[in-house]
């Protein structure tokens, strides 16, 4: 009898939690296929709204899905030396570097945006193109690339396994692309995902560094909100989500493997 | 293949000295094993041969008659066995062995055709597809040794091939291992802290203590003719007879034991198996320990020396513990060594 009680209660604190987080994002999805969120649910579905965004924002999109592979290709050039590096040469220095790497995410987005402005603002041609907000991105998403990559290759005794390969008479970069590369590839595949779904929903420093004619997909969101109807924003929301969503699961079964692995 | 090292020494750069200036020379086809406590320079000779570790200046290590000395290791064409196997998690059995073919640039056929004889040869076709983590240790332990074989290599060096497997697999892999390494026909260095391996294994030994080679020579040179108080010990466990020399004899805390010759100047040592129990003998003491070991009985004596002196006995029926015994060395199977020798 107790027990059953004990069990009621945690099955209704597990519903309300749940109704906590979904009922919002049910509620703005709803909203973006109503056709008159006014009148409620009984004014009828459409996916109107839906392509109305399309119509005004798709280039924020495609702006924040290149933004992304941009990211993701400059982070993995230098990420994954960097994580090598450190993991070579364990010991005092590298432990600065790989703290000296990680301070972005000390850092709030708006000082790092701030601070980027301040040396770099007065380039006129660097501040208006996409690029400024990449390095921006970059910043901001580089350690998680490199810790990733660094679990896994920490986890492993890669000296060994490098000194293996060299006495079959693999080259310094034969070893790179052969053993490092492809036992690093759990931790590569994670931090990825991570890089291109924070990229994508960057908005702090996003924000600071944006013109009117680079708006990302939440900058985009956030403009949505404040100039458009309701219906547009949410619509909005629902697009956001269906690009977001399957990045994030991806990304959380990607980072268990390869924790798995530095385990 | 000879190789001839000399003068070859490494200092590590925190000042540390693990090999003090080395001369050897192994025999093409000879299998060499070098053997000593942890810490006496062993692995850091074999990195060295290998090439995984730079000598100090002044060293020089001659493969035939090239100079190999500041050649890198992918270069010099030596196979290695490493304590940790090293083999590639991501790559199946078959892979980690035709990895330094591949290295080697051969054609797909003849990379496939030279795999397959090398995993024959060791008893692994079963596994060929296998990632390595479905391996047990001895598995492991074979690929490794097939991975460094396959490239046909001038010289393999193994570093503790076989300490990585439990106590039980061990005894069975040596004797396996033996074979293997004769069947290749190649020259080989291995080093191992165990004895009983090194005996099993190599043709000669070179004991290592310090940093240096202390004695080098064939198993049975080192177990008879040991050189210094430290070989005695470390090869076949040798006991230090510590007592007062007064000319042929040597007086214990147990009696009065006969030597061969003139015995200041030497330490005395003496095997396990020379320790006789025997009514006659001029030494008493008492039984401490007894271990049956089915073939015979190690019987632990106290009251000869300061520590404990160990007997072989193989008859039917040990000795009691507590029993007063009688023991009996024979003068000429004591090993008499210089002092003032490490």
């Amino acid at each position: 009898m107790n027990n059953s009680n004990i069990k009621i209660l945690q099955i209704s604190v597990t519903l309300i939690a749940c109704a906590f987080l979904f009922v919002p994002m049910i509620l703005s999805v709803m909203a973006g296929v109503t056709a008159n969120y006014f009148q409620g649910v009984s004014s009828g579905l459409t996916f109107k709204w839906v392509f109305q965004v399309w119509e005004l924002y798709a280039e924020s999109i495609f702006l924040s899905l290149g933004l992304a592979i941009a990211c993701l290709i400059s982070t993995l050039i230098i990420g994954l030396p960097a994580a090598y590096g450190l993991a070579r040469h364990p010991g005092w220095l590298s432990r600065i570097l790989e703290e000296f790497i990680s301070l972005p995410l000390a850092v709030p987005g708006l000082a790092l945006a701030l601070a980027l402005l301040q040396l770099y603002g007065s380039m006129k041609g660097f501040r208006i193109s996409w690029t400024f907000i990449l390095v921006g991105h970059v910043l901001y998403t580089l350690p998680f690339m490199v810790r990733s990559i660094l679990a896994v290759l920490a986890s492993m005794d890669l000296k060994t396994l490098e000194e293996g390969a060299s006495t079959l008479g693999a080259s310094p970069w034969q070893r790179f692309r052969d053993i490092v590369v492809p036992n690093a590839m759990p931790g590569i595949l994670a931090g990825s995902l991570t890089v291109v779904t924070l990229s994508i929903g960057e908005f702090n420093l996003t924000w600071m560094l944006h013109t009117p004619y680079l708006k990302t997909l939440p900058v985009g969101l956030a403009d949505s909100y404040a100039s458009m109807r309701l219906e547009i924003a949410s619509a909005y929301t629902l697009v956001f989500f269906i690009i977001i969503v399957p990045l994030l699961m991806a990304m959380q079964w990607a980072s268990a493997r390869a924790q798995r692995i530095a385990q | 293949m000879t190789i001839c090292l000399t003068n070859t020494a490494k200092t590590f750069p925190d000042g540390t000295r693990a090999l003090l200036p080395t001369d050897l020379t192994v025999e093409t086809g000879e299998i060499v094993s070098l053997l000593g406590p942890s810490g006496c320079g062993k692995t850091t000779l074999l990195r060295i041969i290998a090439g995984l570790e730079d000598p100090d200046r002044g060293g020089k290590i001659l493969f035939e008659e090239d100079d190999v000395t500041t050649l890198p290791v992918e270069r010099r064409k030596v196979g290695m066995v490493f304590q940790s196997y090293a083999l590639f998690p991501n790559m199946s059995v078959r892979a980690n062995i035709g990895y330094g073919l591949k290295m080697q640039k051969l054609s797909k056929s003849e990379i496939n055709a030279r795999v397959t004889e090398v995993m024959e040869m060791c008893q692994l076709e079963k596994f060929s597809t296998r990632s390595i983590d479905a391996l047990s240790g001895g598995q492991r332990q074979r690929v490794a040794l097939a991975r460094a074989i396959a490239p046909r290599p001038r010289l393999l060096l193994l570093d503790e091939p076989l300490s990585a497997l439990d106590a039980s697999m061990r005894e069975a892999l040596r004797d396996e291992l033996a074979v293997l390494l004769r069947k290749f026909k190649i020259t080989a260095i291995f080093v191992t802290h165990d004895q009983d391996e090194a005996m099993a294994i190599a043709d000669r030994v070179a004991v290592m203590s310090n940093g240096h080679i202390v004695q080098s020579g064939t198993p049975e040179e080192l177990y008879r003719n040991p050189n210094s108080p430290f070989v005695a010990g470390f090869v076949g466990n040798a006991m230090h007879l510590e007592g007062k020399r007064v000319g042929k004899m040597l007086e214990l805390e147990g009696g009065r034991q006969k030597l061969p010759f003139d015995g200041s100047g030497y330490f005395v040592y003496v095997r396990a198996e020379d320790v006789q129990i025997d009514d006659t003998g001029s030494l008493s003491g008492e039984v401490e320990t007894i271990t049956f070991l089915g073939t015979h009985y190690r019987i632990g004596i106290k009251g000869i020396i300061p520590n404990v002196l160990t007997s072989i006995f193989v008859g039917q029926r040990a000795p009691e513990i507590g029993s007063k015994i009688k023991v009996n060395i024979k003068p000429e199977t004591l090993m008499l060594l210089p002092e003032g020798v490490a």
